[in-house]
């Protein structure tokens, strides 16, 4: 067996749960508030009051959290020239054929597709929850603007646990993706099957 | 404190039938305020207050009749004066009795998160329970009249609840009860319909000849009323809407799109398991670990 190769530093998963953590909370939260189909998740939270009192709190460690783990990959998920290759060939990559794929970095196009979802859903999701927050921040704001925000809001936590489906599917999905997370490395076979490029810089191979 | 004697028309966050099953239901009531009869005693904001057991902080003047000067967790009733030139050199003051209008298509209900926090009786009123409020302001949200309001108290949202407890056995609003004037009166909705319409043709009578009664269908018509001089133009009296309804936005957060979207996210859901048991796991060849 060769060496695993480390993928991700303990700081970095810390901070990647931490958001998901978050995540799960705030999504159950606001899903309980979101149709009365799942009002009973409230239970979870001790009520509808202490839904309505916890879950802003919980989703604004989300933003912090989420930030501070934007910054660290921020540069990685810019997009090449292999990326638009790689999304080219979408179908292939669900229909499992992989031979032939374009050389990708750390990152491939549909990871940084999510990436960018997430950074542009999550300050979404802060500045509309600021404005309908009770009762600290909601009475300050006009109320058209509280309608307004009431659609963003619910719109952007839309897309946002759309993106965390898909994003948990693929973690399922692929193999050996799993353990990036919560042990750091992933299988030299594994980053040199998906990844090549950010295998030849990690291995010098 | 649900009212068991009345029907239920319709109930926040609920998709199932509600408490329905008397034949007949209540006769639609409503009341009716004759802003032309209004002398802005108060009598009737002193009258809720007692009636409801309210008691609002004692604030300070400013300048104007308004007092309280906005609706509060303890104030549900409001008067409010303008003073409006309505032509060159002739002045009037126009008062108007604010509070909840009790709207036959209410945004606060519709825009209301929490299972029997709202409810709308069969007679047309719309009360919040308290007790199943969470307090999150999503009624602020809905209403096109901005009457409710939340108490930094406890964080539930109060209104005027046309005095449903009186109604349900058989009195009138307590504001009703008290006013010395005449200016408000209760009864069935075609009742006061009826009574407005003899109102109108006395104003007409006497010059006011766009005085109408305020029954905005917009939001399915209101269980509380006026009776206009000007009701061709309601916003002259502080700013009584000319046509109102639930914001499109509202409508458009809590209607259609809102099971839409719990359909999309179960359809991801099931896409990624149906992907996996057919397309299979991505795995990588036995091969590649040996190199």
């Amino acid at each position: 067996m060769s060496k695993p190769i480390q993928r991700y530093t303990a700081r970095e998963r810390s901070n990647h749960w931490i958001v998901a953590i978050a995540f799960v909370l705030a999504g159950l939260s606001g899903l309980a508030l979101f149709h009365p189909a799942f009002f009973f998740l409230t239970n979870l939270f001790g009520g509808g009051p202490w839904t309505r009192i916890l879950h802003p709190f919980i989703g604004v460690v989300m933003f912090l959290f989420f930030m501070a783990m934007a910054a660290r990959f921020w540069r990685l998920n810019h997009f090449t020239a292999a990326d638009r290759q790689w999304m080219a060939r979408i179908g292939d990559v669900i229909r499992n054929r992989d031979q032939g794929l374009p050389e990708i970095g750390k990152y491939n196009a549909g990871q940084k597709y999510l990436f960018w979802t997430m950074v542009v859903s999550i300050p979404l999701l802060l500045l509309s929850g600021i404005v309908v927050w009770q009762p600290w921040f909601a009475p300050y704001f006009p109320i058209w603007l509280l309608r307004i925000a009431v659609v963003v809001h619910a719109l952007a936590a839309w897309i946002m646990i759309l993106g965390i489906i898909v994003h948990v599917y693929a973690a399922i999905w692929v193999k050996g993706s799993v353990r990036a997370m919560t042990r750091g490395t992933v299988s030299e076979a594994w980053a040199k099957h998906h990844h090549r490029a950010w295998y030849r810089e990690m291995t010098g191979k | 404190m649900a009212l068991q004697s009345l029907d239920i028309k319709a109930r926040s966050a609920t998709t199932t039938p509600s408490p329905n099953v008397r034949i007949e239901g209540a006769i639609p009531v409503a009341k009716l305020i004759d802003i032309s009869k209004c002398i802005g005693c108060k009598a009737c904001q002193v009258a809720c207050m007692e009636w409801n057991d309210l008691r609002d902080e004692v604030g300070t003047n400013v300048g104007v009749y308004d007092n309280p000067r906005d609706l509060t967790d303890q104030s549900w009733t409001v008067m409010r004066f303008s003073e409006v030139e309505v032509e060159q050199g002739r002045l009037e003051w126009l008062i108007r009795k604010d509070g909840c209008m009790h709207c036959a298509d209410p945004g606060c209900l519709k825009a209301c998160p929490s299972p029997g926090a709202i409810v709308q009786y069969s007679n047309g009123i719309v009360d919040f329970h308290e007790e199943n409020c969470i307090g999150c302001g999503y009624c602020i949200t809905g209403c096109p009249f901005n009457i409710p309001r939340i108490s930094k108290k406890d964080n539930k949202a109060y209104k005027c609840t046309l005095c449903s407890d009186r109604v349900g056995v058989g009195l009138e609003p307590a504001c009703v009860k008290t006013c010395p004037t005449g200016a408000i009166v209760f009864g069935s909705k075609v009742d006061m319909i009826h009574h407005a319409e003899g109102r109108i043709t006395d104003l007409k009578e006497r010059g006011y000849s766009n005085a109408a009664l305020y029954d905005p269908k917009g939001v399915g018509g209101t269980h509380v009323m006026y009776v206009l001089q000007h009701g061709d133009k309601p916003e002259l009296y502080a700013n009584l809407p000319k046509d109102p309804n639930i914001s499109p936005l509202v409508s458009l957060w809590k209607g259609v799109t809102k099971p839409l979207m719990n359909l999309g996210l179960g359809l991801a859901v099931f896409a990624g398991f149906f992907h996996y048991v057919t397309a299979g796991p991505k795995e990588v060849e036995e091969e590649e670990k040996t190199d």
